[in-house]
């Protein structure tokens, strides 16, 4: 049988601050050694009290927007109450009815064009501390409580792998343009929750069972899990049976999930008002500022590119890749008011650029090129100074040296040649090596176009193409 | 210093002697020590004694004194904190059994505040753990008797800050209200101790009872006093969210001011039945007082109070059950036993909490858990907004409001062992402050016939303990 996919996605995000959620201790505890970055607050020691971090609610606040969630104009925190050795209070603090966003809206590309995925919420928390079993003791690391969470709840609304990929990728860019994380995976800073059932295709209502999968460390992962379980609860459904309401983990990276906690043992967090924090009121005139001070968001970067530059989808993807990229993207086109340049440079920027900087291993910042030079290039090769070829080889000792095009197209003489003489000795040379070339061309009329290729060997690709173009058919209508 | 001068002792005096170097710090903090050496078999009002810490701070004041720098009234004055605030390197136990041990790596800012004063700290007061109670008898560490009579009860929970300060055990001392703490203690030991508006004075380190109650406040041998600690406690803290932003006033100076033609309002539903006949006598002899100073006694209503008592606990419980959960003995505080994690937390809030502290986190997990919540937890806080009313409503009537601070007369240790409501219903005149959050003085009126002091609770609006101790103060010196 075929299934739908019900997929709805918990993302916990550590937002970027320099201090904790509720206290002064470092947030940045990667690496740093075990309980190094604590405090009585963090500890949870008696007395002591939270303070809400400024800064990381104003993240919260930006995220929210982003997403095109509402913002609560009267907020709170609550606490979330629960035993575990790691969460030193015995309750976290988190956001229950009122959280700071909430009801937004994100489109991404999927098969059939355009979808939406609803946002549930966005939240603000604080983070757990760390177990780390060895052998049959448990060690506590509680470096990592306190740090600020962003959490990000959508509504049940995807229905293929790729979408959640989409999103995911999406969301990520978006949280590291806005600066509201670094969005690390490697470091733990984004972690995916996914809740997913099955139904039959044509079924209208959500299925009665949910499963979920916690602690997902990476997108690859997550793409892994979901067509785990699509196997897994696709076998059960099958069978007749249906699949387990229940939380499952995961002990590796392969996408296999384990049971993990039945959900009808779940906790009752016994959430009620955080009596330690006054509630937090925002006016109209902040929820406006953080809107004003966002900067232009991938997908209406890419929007625009493709809208007001005529970029096709995956060369605008490519760019708005980082903030970044797309940044020196529009350094490079400042002044350019002709699309077709606009296009050159961004193929130029996208193709050679990037892969140099990939294969070099070097950050847009230790570049040598310049947005000028980037420019110049194309202008020389719209002027029929240069030819494609000698820009493609002239362009990596650009990157390398931060010499001018037209520096090096001086100093080597790689100027094009326009010389119908000399360009028709050589064509001549070119037919006369290819006789079949009159005989192709009664199939094909554009055959004629591999003996440009020839022809611009010969001449170390100096040659104008055009120059060459119009010598070649000259030369063969002779024949 | 004698004893009986050292029972006696004000700030005022106590700083003048320093200030005239006629007295030293150390000679002052010797002779309380060598008291509490003394009477500590008997009563225990400390949990723990600061000997090493309060001689360093006398020693170190004499010696700014000597260089004849200028110094708080409060420099080299021997005080006492509740066991409930933290300060670095000391024991803190809040009264409980579970906490005992645990050295506290950092200080209150109650503790900060009185340290910059250069104040000299005497040591940690016993308490009913936690605050879980209004007669001192609930300390993992003992009962705490009352010096006045050591077979009755000092009251509590700051049992420990009441009776030391009876017997000479120091010039003032900080104790925790969370539903009549201060208050009740004051009243069962004739002193004056005010309970401050939520948010008047930080509550950073000091471990909490219930987060939304509790307050911190002075205990003091008069009115005076009182506002002279206030003075140096109150403020906003950045390492406390909840305090307030308003201005602090020069308390101690806006004392001599006529109450004459201030209205007092006296709840009738704090004069019903059940009032100790004693008590009620003695509140009526206070009204009097107040007529004859000038002011205007007037009966007010403050129709919510019979539910006050049921809406503290349940929100109180609430939150006591929350607070209480990090003590699970794997950071600090005595260890469990057992093979696993869940073993060893079963057994180390086993045998810490004492039956109250169990009976009101099994009450508080009730009134929080699903299905319950709105029935218990919310439906008290929606009483609690009523109260406020009532008494925002009242202050638009009176300017102070005046009941007893207790509704009876000491009782006698181990009277109501049996009867666990019956003393959470002692509570009931002191208890519908903590939920308003509006500040409550307990001022001595008189004795009993046995001898125990009555008091009497006087109530202003948020942030106006200027008035209470005002009024408070006039009624002191009157009946002097």
């Amino acid at each position: 049988m075929v299934y739908e996919l019900i997929i709805g996605l918990e993302i916990h995000i550590h937002a970027k601050t320099k201090s904790k959620m509720f206290c002064r201790c470092d947030a940045k505890y990667f690496s740093a050694p075990p309980n190094s970055h604590v405090c009585p607050v963090c500890l949870g020691l008696p007395g002591a009290l939270p303070v809400p971090n400024k800064k990381a609610i104003e993240q919260c606040i930006k995220l929210s927007l982003a997403l095109g969630c509402n913002i609560n104009k009267f907020s709170k925190f609550d606490r979330k109450n629960y035993f575990y050795p790691d969460l030193p209070k015995g309750y976290q603090i988190s956001q229950y009815d009122l959280p700071f966003g909430y009801e937004g809206n994100v489109e991404i590309e999927s098969t059939a064009g355009t979808k939406s995925i609803r946002i549930t919420r966005v939240h603000m928390e604080e983070d757990t501390g760390k177990s780390i079993h060895s052998g049959a003791k448990t060690m506590l690391d509680f470096n990592k409580s306190g740090v600020p969470l962003v959490e990000v709840v959508t509504e049940p609304d995807f229905r293929e792998i790729k979408d959640v990929t989409f999103f995911a990728k999406r969301l990520r860019q978006t949280v590291k343009y806005i600066g509201v994380s670094d969005a690390d995976m490697e470091k733990g800073q984004m972690r995916f929750e996914v809740n997913m059932s099955l139904r039959k295709v044509g079924e209208a209502a959500l299925p009665k069972y949910k499963v979920e999968v916690k602690n997902i460390g990476s997108i690859s992962v997550l793409e892994k899990v979901i067509a785990y379980e699509l196997k897994r609860q696709s076998e059960l459904l099958d069978k007749g049976e249906t699949p387990v309401q229940e939380t499952r983990g995961l002990r590796d990276l392969t996408g296999v999930t384990h049971s993990q906690r039945i959900k009808e043992e779940s906790n009752d967090y016994r959430y009620f008002p955080e009596p330690d924090i006054p509630p937090i009121t925002f006016t109209d005139e902040q929820i406006f500022a953080n809107r004003e001070t966002m900067c232009e968001l991938p997908t209406d970067k890419k929007a625009r590119y493709m809208k007001n530059c005529g970029l096709d989808s995956a060369l605008a993807e490519t760019l708005i890749a980082t903030k970044g990229r797309a940044e020196w993207f529009e350094q490079a086109i400042e002044g350019v008011t002709d699309n077709k340049v606009v296009s050159q440079i961004a193929k130029w920027f996208v193709g050679d650029v990037i892969a140099f900087m990939n294969a070099n291993k070097v950050k847009l910042a230790q570049l040598k090129l310049s947005h000028e030079m980037l420019r110049e290039l194309v202008e020389l090769l719209n002027l029929g100074k240069i030819s494609s070829t000698i820009a493609k080889q002239i362009l990596p000792e650009m990157l390398e040296t931060g010499k001018k095009a037209s520096v090096i197209v001086k100093e080597k003489g790689l100027e094009v040649v326009n010389d119908e003489g000399a360009i028709n000795e050589i064509v001549k040379k070119v037919i006369a090596a290819n006789p079949k070339v009159l005989e192709d061309m009664k199939k094909n009329p554009a055959a004629y176009k591999f003996l440009i290729g020839q022809v611009m060997k010969e001449m170390q690709g100096k040659a104008n193409p055009q120059v060459v173009d119009k010598a070649i058919l000259e030369a063969l209508q002779e024949k | 210093m004698n004893q009986d001068e050292l029972k006696k002792l004000t700030i005022s005096t106590a700083s003048e002697l320093l200030a005239s170097k006629k007295l030293s710090s150390v000679e002052l903090t010797q002779a309380t020590l060598d008291v509490i050496e003394q009477q500590e078999p008997v009563i225990n009002a400390f949990i723990t004694v600061t000997k090493e810490i309060a001689l360093a701070r006398a020693k170190q004041v004499d010696e700014l004194r000597a260089k004849n720098e200028r110094l708080s009234i409060l420099a080299g004055i021997p005080y006492s904190l509740k066991d409930v605030y933290n300060v670095k390197g000391v024991q803190t136990t809040g009264g409980a059994k579970i906490l005992e041990g645990y050295i506290s790596p950092y200080d209150a800012t109650v503790e900060v505040l009185m340290k910059k004063s250069n104040a000299v700290l005497l040591g940690k007061t016993n308490c009913d753990s936690f605050g879980f109670g209004t007669t001192g008898e609930h300390s993992g560490f003992g009962p705490t008797k009352n010096p006045i009579n050591i077979e009755y009860v000092p009251g509590g929970s700051s049992s420990g800050s009441g009776a030391s300060l009876v017997y000479g055990g120091g010039v003032f001392s900080i104790g925790e209200d969370t539903g009549g703490s201060i208050r009740c203690p004051a009243s069962f030991c004739g002193l004056a101790g005010l309970k401050t508006t939520y948010g008047r004075v930080s509550r950073y380190g000091a471990a909490p009872y219930a987060s939304s109650y509790d307050t911190m406040g002075p205990m003091a041998r008069n009115v005076k006093d009182v506002a002279i600690v206030l003075e140096h406690l109150a403020g906003q803290d950045a390492r406390d969210a909840t305090t307030g932003t308003a201005e602090v006033l020069p308390y101690s100076t806006l004392l001599d001011k006529s109450i004459k033609g201030m209205k007092i309002g006296m709840p009738k539903e704090y004069f019903g039945e059940g009032l100790d006949p004693e008590v009620r006598a003695s509140m009526e002899h206070a009204a009097d007082v107040f007529r004859s100073l000038g002011a205007e006694v007037i009966e007010i209503s403050l129709p919510y109070t019979e539910y006050a008592v049921a809406a503290y606990y349940v929100i109180g419980t609430s939150e006591t059950s929350s607070n209480l959960a990090r003590l699970d003995g794997i950071r600090y505080g005595i260890e469990g036993e057992g093979d696993t994690w869940m073993q060893k937390i079963k057994d180390v809030r086993g045998k810490g909490f004492n039956d109250e502290a169990k009976r009101r986190i099994m009450v508080g997990t009730y009134a929080l858990s699903a299905g319950y919540a709105d029935q218990y937890y919310k439906k008290a806080q929606q009483v609690r907004q009523l109260l406020k009313k009532d008494f925002v409503r009242a202050f638009t009537e009176v300017d102070v409001i005046m009941t007893p601070t207790m509704p009876v007369l000491p009782p006698k240790i181990g009277e109501n062992e049996s009867d666990p409501l019956k003393l959470w219903l002692m509570d009931a005149f002191t208890v519908s402050v903590n939920p308003v959050g509006v500040p409550g003085l307990s001022v001595p009126t008189g004795f009993a016939k046995n001898g125990l002091p009555i008091g009497m609770q006087l109530i202003a609006p948020h942030f106006r303990e200027d008035i209470i101790l005002n009024v408070g103060y006039q009624f002191e010196q009157e009946v002097k």
